[in-house]
């Protein structure tokens, strides 16, 4: 199997991916784990750039960025984290 | 986080769930590798069923975009359950959160 | 909520996202998009409006018994025009079949019901965000 840009490039995609969602577990404060999550979606709409698929990159974005990341900052006030 | 004196129970639980980390771990793995190879051209994908939507949904439903051809026209049943289940999700959503207008 | 550089970024942003969602919902049909991610996109305009001026002003733009009208509306407008199939003497929810006007493929106009089942959904995500929003809001 020969590896081309494009595979490359899928990679690196999903290797910042992975390295998010560990930052995920293991970052304290609650308001940058809200902002990683919203660098999540941001990624995973470039992938799907990239996989040909503009409908998802787009409902990626509005959902993923703007919905996700508003609903968790509105939850995150109630909530406290322990230690 | 991290106390040296931490009891039996806590390190128990902590070895515990990386087992079971390694173990789902084992089984998506498992799944993973059973996958076709992407975009290789005799994909199980690539039967009668696309080909049938590549050819025709221009013709049938006078769409460009492909997707909301089939979105809309093809499964337009699915995508009528989809709005009643946004509408329930979001009657579930007043009937727990809003305040009573009237009590105030 | 009282920063001046903030509220005149708000002020003229909203009508570019307003526009956005629009044009994303009515070429649903032509460009990549849809109703979904176009009412997404409409309903973070409201919600911009309401997180920066405060509820009060949200409410006089974009009311509670607005929200849950368009809410309501939104499955019933789809379920009335997939009707119009069945008194044409087709299926239920058809679309070549119920006479509607096909239009020529590439305007802006064409695919039948496609563009007004596009249009509802896209107010219905709209006004469910909006109503999740200010539901959320509310509690504290």
């Amino acid at each position: 199997m020969i590896l081309g840009t494009g595979d490359l490039i899928m990679m690196i995609f999903f290797a910042i991916l992975i390295i998010i969602a560990l930052c995920v577990t293991f970052v304290q404060d609650l308001l940058y784990v809200v902002i990683i999550f919203g660098v999540y979606s941001l990624i995973m709409a470039l992938l799907w750039l990239h996989l040909n698929s503009p409908d998802l990159a787009i409902t990626e974005a509005a959902a993923g960025i703007g919905v996700t990341t508003l609903m968790i900052t509105l939850i995150r006030r109630t909530v406290r984290r322990e230690n | 986080m991290r106390n040296k004196n931490m009891t039996h129970r806590t390190i128990l639980r902590r070895v515990f769930s990386v087992i079971l980390l390694i173990l789902s771990l084992y089984i998506i793995i498992l799944g993973v590798i059973e996958l076709p190879p992407y975009g290789a051209p005799d994909n199980p994908v690539h039967n009668y069923v696309a080909q049938r939507y590549i050819e025709d949904a221009l013709e049938d439903t006078g769409v460009l975009n492909m997707v909301t051809a089939i979105i809309v026209d093809y499964r337009a049943y699915d995508t009528l359950i989809e709005t009643t289940v946004l509408f329930t999700a979001i009657m579930a959503v007043m009937i727990t959160l809003k305040k009573d207008p009237s009590k105030n | 909520m009282l920063d001046f550089v903030l509220k005149s970024v708000v002020t003229v942003l909203i009508p570019f996202i307003q526009m956005f969602g629009l044009y994303v919902i009515f070429h649903g049909a032509l460009s990549p998009g849809g109703s979904f991610a176009g009412g997404m996109i409409l309903g973070l305009g409201f919600i911009a409006l309401n997180v920066v001026f405060g509820l009060e002003k949200g409410q006089e733009k974009f009311s509670d018994e607005m929200a849950g009208f368009l809410v309501s509306l939104g499955p019933i407008w789809y379920g009335s025009i997939g009707l119009v199939g069945i008194l044409r003497g087709a299926n239920f929810l058809v679309n070549k079949d119920s006479g509607l006007p096909m239009g020529e493929p590439g305007t802006l106009i064409s695919g039948g019901m496609i563009s007004l089942i596009t249009l509802g959904i896209g107010i219905k995500v709209a006004s469910t965000i909006v109503t999740l929003f200010n539901a959320l809001t509310e509690e504290e």
